[in-house]
């Protein structure tokens, strides 16, 4: 039965469709796996009984031939995505506590397909970091370490870890900065940061509304897509859903690539690069090359400013945004003599320490005196970058380039803990498209000396995730990636 | 433009959330390391720069000005940490 949980989502419905094994059964294998593997920490709420009842009327459908997409296929859910009836946590202690009365719109839509609910998966807590050490409930760890305990990842660690340890078919993941891209590299699986507005952020809590989006993180291209198909579209409840309409973007894998115009950005390889990374991005170029895809020299001058700009728009909005934790609606209440102190203690008590540090910076670039010279300023330097884009999409269909500088790192690394920029500088690879707003997605490549997995990133323009589909696709097809 | 205790004081306060004494220092060494690096900036020429506030292209759209929903005061009840005769409780506040 545990062969049941190596299989990818379109092997799986398959299997559904022609009977081979039912729902349920497929249900509880990754039922089975998440028992096993409960020592990765990658759930923080768990819900088999409803996982298996959905799996009995999903084994019913299929017996009345009214089986629909994803129907019997058994998903893990970030816990940033609000679940109706089941407890959401942002995995921070403030709301540890939160059970919606209302189901996140991309949720929504999967599991009226008939996907299932194995339960919700740890984070960064409100997906502030890039290693999953900033969750409430603790640190997930890599199913690739060794011997030494190795981050996943972030701020979708849990989500990652448990796609790579067969303990959910595919998972959801929201992306800032990197935060479904990163760990997907780290792990050795694949995810999509879709166009901003390809999904609907409607219930999913809310950390920096012009850069968060949601996607698909799986085990292979083709599970992305089709999932990504289901989760995107208008939204009336989300303004900035893109009224576009959404192609079938399992339709383009295996189309040919030849003529395609793949862009390699100059900056991408500052100097002092991982050799090993260095080394994999030009295995993958020449990939594409043999296939005969034309390879283009771009520049995107300004990439080297993006974690800056990130580090000021993200807690500025960040800052924004989390005031409505003060311990009156809903969450943690600290009691105090007046309310102010109700506020102060609630939110000093409630949010972890990273989370406070970007609440503080934000506050700090929003103030009155400072918000031109910061705020305005990154502001204007985003709009330079998305500039760099426009004039490289010119010349090329797609950019190709690592997703991040190094493999996953330990947990508690001392470089890491004593100084918060090495941290943030993780994700250089990753930033500049979520602030131009553009497509991207991370898949694995091949492992480094060290054994763990590196992951490419392949970027597109906005709203055309099918070019990078097809690019990806045939890069997977070539790197022959082993899972774990 | 370094930032002294004062303003990290001052910015807490701002936030509603308080940084013990002790942790002061450390705190302020952070935030001044974290500004110092974002200063950076300053080395890009903005000028004619549009500020990019939303990459989102499409006009926003309104819709009819129509209740939609409602009628849900035991639900949006249910999380508050404490409330009394269908409210929201909170300390006093007028003395």
């Amino acid at each position: 039965m545990s062969e049941l949980t190596k299989l990818t989502i379109a092997e799986a419905l398959s299997g559904l469709e022609t009977k081979k094994f039912s729902a349920k059964e497929l249900t509880a294998a990754y039922i089975h796996k998440m028992d096993e593997n409960r020592r990765f920490n990658a759930y923080v709420s768990e819900t088999p009984e409803i996982a298996l009842k959905a799996a009995e009327a999903a084994d019913k459908n299929y017996a009345a031939g009214t089986a629909r997409t994803l129907e019997g296929i058994p998903l893990g859910i970030k816990d940033l995505f609000c679940t109706k009836g089941v407890r959401t946590t942002a995995c921070s202690r403030i709301i540890d506590n939160f059970v919606p009365p209302y189901e996140s719109t991309v949720t929504e839509r999967l599991f009226a397909a008939g996907a299932i609910c194995l339960g919700k998966l740890n984070m960064d807590e409100f997906a502030m970091g890039g290693s999953n050490e900033n969750s409430c409930f603790g640190p997930v760890i890599n199913p690739w370490s060794k011997d030494v305990p190795l981050v996943p990842g972030g701020s979708s660690g849990g989500s990652a870890a448990a796609v790579c340890a067969e303990m959910c078919a595919a998972a959801t993941g929201t992306d800032t900065g990197g935060s479904i891209r990163q760990p997907a590299a780290f792990c050795g699986i694949v995810g999509v940061k879709p166009t901003y507005g390809r999904c609907s952020r409607y219930g999913i809590m809310a950390f920096a509304s012009s850069l968060d989006q949601a996607g698909p993180m799986g085990k292979d291209v083709r599970d992305c897509a089709l999932l990504l198909k289901v989760m995107a579209g208008h939204d009336v409840k989300d303004s900035t859903s893109a009224f576009k309409e959404v192609p079938d973007f399992e339709k383009v894998l295996g189309q040919d690539i030849k003529g395609l115009k793949i862009g390699i950005p100059a900056e991408y390889r500052p100097e002092g690069l991982n050799k090993e990374v260095a080394e994999a991005w030009d295995k993958a170029t020449a990939m594409l090359k043999a296939r005969g895809a034309e390879i283009v020299n771009i520049s995107l001058p300004h990439t080297k400013y993006a974690l800056p700009v990130y580090y000021i728009i993200a807690p500025a909005e960040a800052s924004s945004n989390l005031a409505r934790y003060d311990g009156i609606r809903y969450g943690n209440r600290v009691d105090g003599a007046h309310v102010d102190d109700v506020y102060v203690n609630t939110r000093t008590q409630g949010f972890g320490k990273e989370v406070k540090r970007r609440i503080m910076i934000g506050t700090y670039v929003l103030s009155a005196g400072y918000y031109d010279a910061y705020y305005v300023k990154a502001q204007k330097v985003r709009r330079l970058i998305q500039n760099d884009f426009n004039e490289a999409f010119k010349h090329c269909d797609v950019i190709l380039t690592p997703t991040s500088p190094t493999t996953a790192f330990p947990i508690g690394d001392k470089a890491m803990m004593e100084n918060p920029l090495n941290m943030y500088l993780n994700d250089v690879f990753t930033v500049s498209v979520n602030l131009a707003g553009l497509p991207a997605m991370s898949l694995p490549i091949g492992l480094a000396s060290n054994g763990l997995p590196l992951g490419m990133q392949l970027i597109s323009r906005a709203f055309d995730e099918e070019t990078m589909f097809k690019a990806a696709f045939a890069l997977e097809q070539d790197a022959g990636f082993k899972r774990k | 433009m370094a930032i002294n205790n004062d303003t990290v004081k001052k910015i807490a306060s701002l936030a509603k959330l308080k940084i013990e004494e002790d942790r002061l220092d450390v705190t302020r060494d952070e935030f001044n390391k974290i500004m110092d690096w974002i200063a950076q900036l300053n080395e890009v020429n903005t000028d004619g720069a549009e500020p990019l506030v939303s990459v989102n292209a499409q006009q926003l759209v309104c819709r009819e000005d129509v209740v939609t929903d409602g009628n849900m005061k035991a639900e949006i009840l249910a999380n508050a940490p404490a409330s009394e005769f269908g409210y929201f409780s909170v300390p006093k506040v007028v003395e």
